[in-house]
């Protein structure tokens, strides 16, 4: 018994220190975001404010203007979630359920393809949205993300499973394609859209190499190419960027804590592969 | 494969919008960047594209030429396979350690530990940036107590990489510590009843039967933790101001994109862009090759 006691003992220990040097980084960035101007780097640096200031949260957004980078932020995940979970929710429902001539080798083509990282595509990309005279503007950014490989591959996944019966009944009762996709299958796609609008909305939000190239107006900016961009001016001062720091990472984990078990079940959906 | 022409035709519309949006903006451009690298396209061509022209092989042999290029290659594989299985490691344990049958508040474990996923990359990199401090920052106040002087981890070509990797590890282990959770749970509970019958411990169950049992996990987890760790990009773009100091932290694709986007040397940046993705494409292949010899 005594034993068994010791080991709980050493396995909460070493739970508990992992947690600690988790959490450590982001406690010690909103600490330091609520100092005063040159706190954290005094000697010996504290780790907590000695009087919390908001001082620096209402410079971000006077002074740098950060809540029109924020807005930006917000309008294109908002646009990107929107139009890829129609996208991919209509693709991968046809790859699931509708037959069609070639399916089959289209899918394994498009699966393939998924290999293949954005950043490969990026150089052409830039000048087809320069010939197309995309470049800095909110569509350059939300074009290439409207529809994703990946997204399709999941919906289809979870389509795979919808009765044949449910559809063939609707189709015998009159209901066009179209009214089938709007009333039978998005209700029961419902589970796996909200994973994907949850993943969607977070993977835009934290994107950061294809809105740096194709945004060249300092108001256009994304709110992380706007920190970047501030934090090689700002070097120096540390609570200020902490605080912008905050503003961008407070969104998508609030988001996150709020619908974990979503986002979870899409890792392995995802992940658990054949 | 049949069907009749209605569902035909519904499913020529319904797959119409995604497959154009992937085709024109994502293989159309992919095609495009291996044409691109045959080419001199630069900043005259930006201007008018009839300044281009056709090169061969050229700027592939003045890639292999390239001191800097070669610098990046190494320290992208560093990065990735110094840094992938570093991740792996903390994720298995990790994940071992939520699984342990007598764990409490296992929820809230998983949540902490998971957090900096879902985390903004370039935020957390401003913020590592003075975690990373030599003189004012958190990691060398921890290493004083235990006697270890200040590192110039980001000033220091011995360290700078390694702190990245670190950063990396900090931030991407609870993803695979996810899908290993899941591996775990697939295992059947018959296995560790038989093994407990036999007077197994918590050592013997954990060679023979949980890691052998975690094996496609693995391959699957060790592979997308390289593959994601080749396309490193923000961390030294925001932390060591472009891939310094001299060039100990610069990436493969930071190369790519100082070349094609700052100096606007397009042709010579799209076969940087096409080995990448040969190098990503033989780490693929080898898991395919790996997966069919674990079996599953």
């Amino acid at each position: 018994m005594k034993r068994r006691a010791l080991s709980s003992l050493l396995l909460h220990a070493a739970l508990l220190l992992l947690a600690v040097v988790t959490a450590t980084p982001l406690v010690w960035m909103v600490s330091a975001s609520l100092m005063a101007d040159g706190e954290a780097n005094s000697e010996p640096p504290p780790f907590f404010p000695s009087e919390v200031t908001w001082e620096h949260y209402r410079e971000l957004f006077t002074r740098l203007d950060l809540g029109r980078h924020f807005l930006n932020s917000l309008l294109l995940a908002t646009a990107v979630t929107l139009s890829s979970l129609l996208l991919n929710s209509m693709a991968g429902y046809a790859f699931a359920k509708l037959r069609f001539p070639g399916r089959n080798r289209l899918f394994a083509l498009l699966l393939a393809a998924m290999v293949i990282p954005a950043q490969v595509s990026m150089l052409p990309l830039f000048l087809l949205m320069k010939s197309l005279g995309l470049v800095n503007t909110y569509w350059g950014v939300i074009l290439p993300s409207m529809a994703t490989i990946l997204g399709i591959f999941l919906v289809r996944q979870y389509a795979l499973s919808i009765p044949g019966e449910l559809l063939d009944a609707a189709r015998i009762d009159g209901a066009s394609e179209f009214r089938i996709y709007r009333t039978v299958v998005l209700p029961l796609l419902q589970p796996v859209l909200v994973t994907m609008a949850v993943f969607n909305f977070m993977a835009s939000w934290n994107d950061f190499m294809w809105p740096l190239i194709i945004l060249t107006d300092d108001a256009r900016y994304t709110l992380p190419v706007a920190l970047a961009n501030l934090s090689g001016e700002h070097v120096q001062d540390t609570e200020l960027m902490m605080a912008g720091a905050v503003l961008t990472v407070m969104p998508v984990l609030l988001m996150f804590l709020a619908l974990q078990r979503q986002y979870i079940a899409g890792i392995t959906l995802g992940g658990v592969k054949e | 494969m049949k069907g009749n022409k209605a569902e035909v035709r519904a499913a020529l519309l319904f797959l119409a919008p995604g497959l154009f949006v992937i085709g024109v903006f994502f293989l159309l451009p992919v095609a495009g960047v291996f044409l691109l690298s045959f080419t001199d396209f630069d900043i005259y061509a930006l201007a008018d594209a009839g300044n281009t022209r056709f090169m061969g092989l050229r700027n592939y042999q003045a890639l292999l030429q390239s001191d800097v290029f070669w610098t990046a290659l190494r320290n992208t594989l560093v990065f990735a396979f110094v840094g992938g299985p570093l991740t792996v490691a903390v994720s298995l344990a990790a994940a071992l350690l939520v699984d342990a049958r007598i764990t409490r508040f296992k929820g809230l474990f998983r949540t902490v530990y998971f957090a900096p996923v879902v985390t903004t990359l370039v935020a957390i990199a401003v913020v590592w940036r003075y975690l990373y401090h030599p003189r004012f920052g958190l990691l060398n106040r921890v290493l004083g107590w235990v006697g270890i002087g200040p590192i110039d981890w980001l000033g220091d070509p011995r360290w700078a990489l390694f702190a990245l990797i670190l950063l990396a590890v900090w931030k991407n282990f609870g993803y695979n510590m996810v899908l290993f959770l899941a591996g775990l749970q697939s295992i059947p509970a018959q296995l560790y009843e038989a093994a407990r019958i036999d007077g197994a411990g918590v050592w013997r169950e954990l060679r023979h039967i949980t890691l052998p049992m975690l094996g496609p996990t693995f391959l699957f987890v060790g592979v997308i933790t390289a593959v994601g760790y080749l396309q490193l990009f923000a961390e030294p773009y925001v932390m060591t101001r472009g891939g310094g100091p001299v060039n100990s932290t610069l990436s493969v694709v930071l190369f790519m994109y100082k070349e094609g986007f700052r100096w606007w040397n397009m042709g010579f940046a799209a076969a940087v862009a096409f080995v990448l993705f040969l190098v990503i494409l033989a780490v693929t292949m080898l898991q395919v090759r790996l997966q069919k010899g674990v079996g599953e």
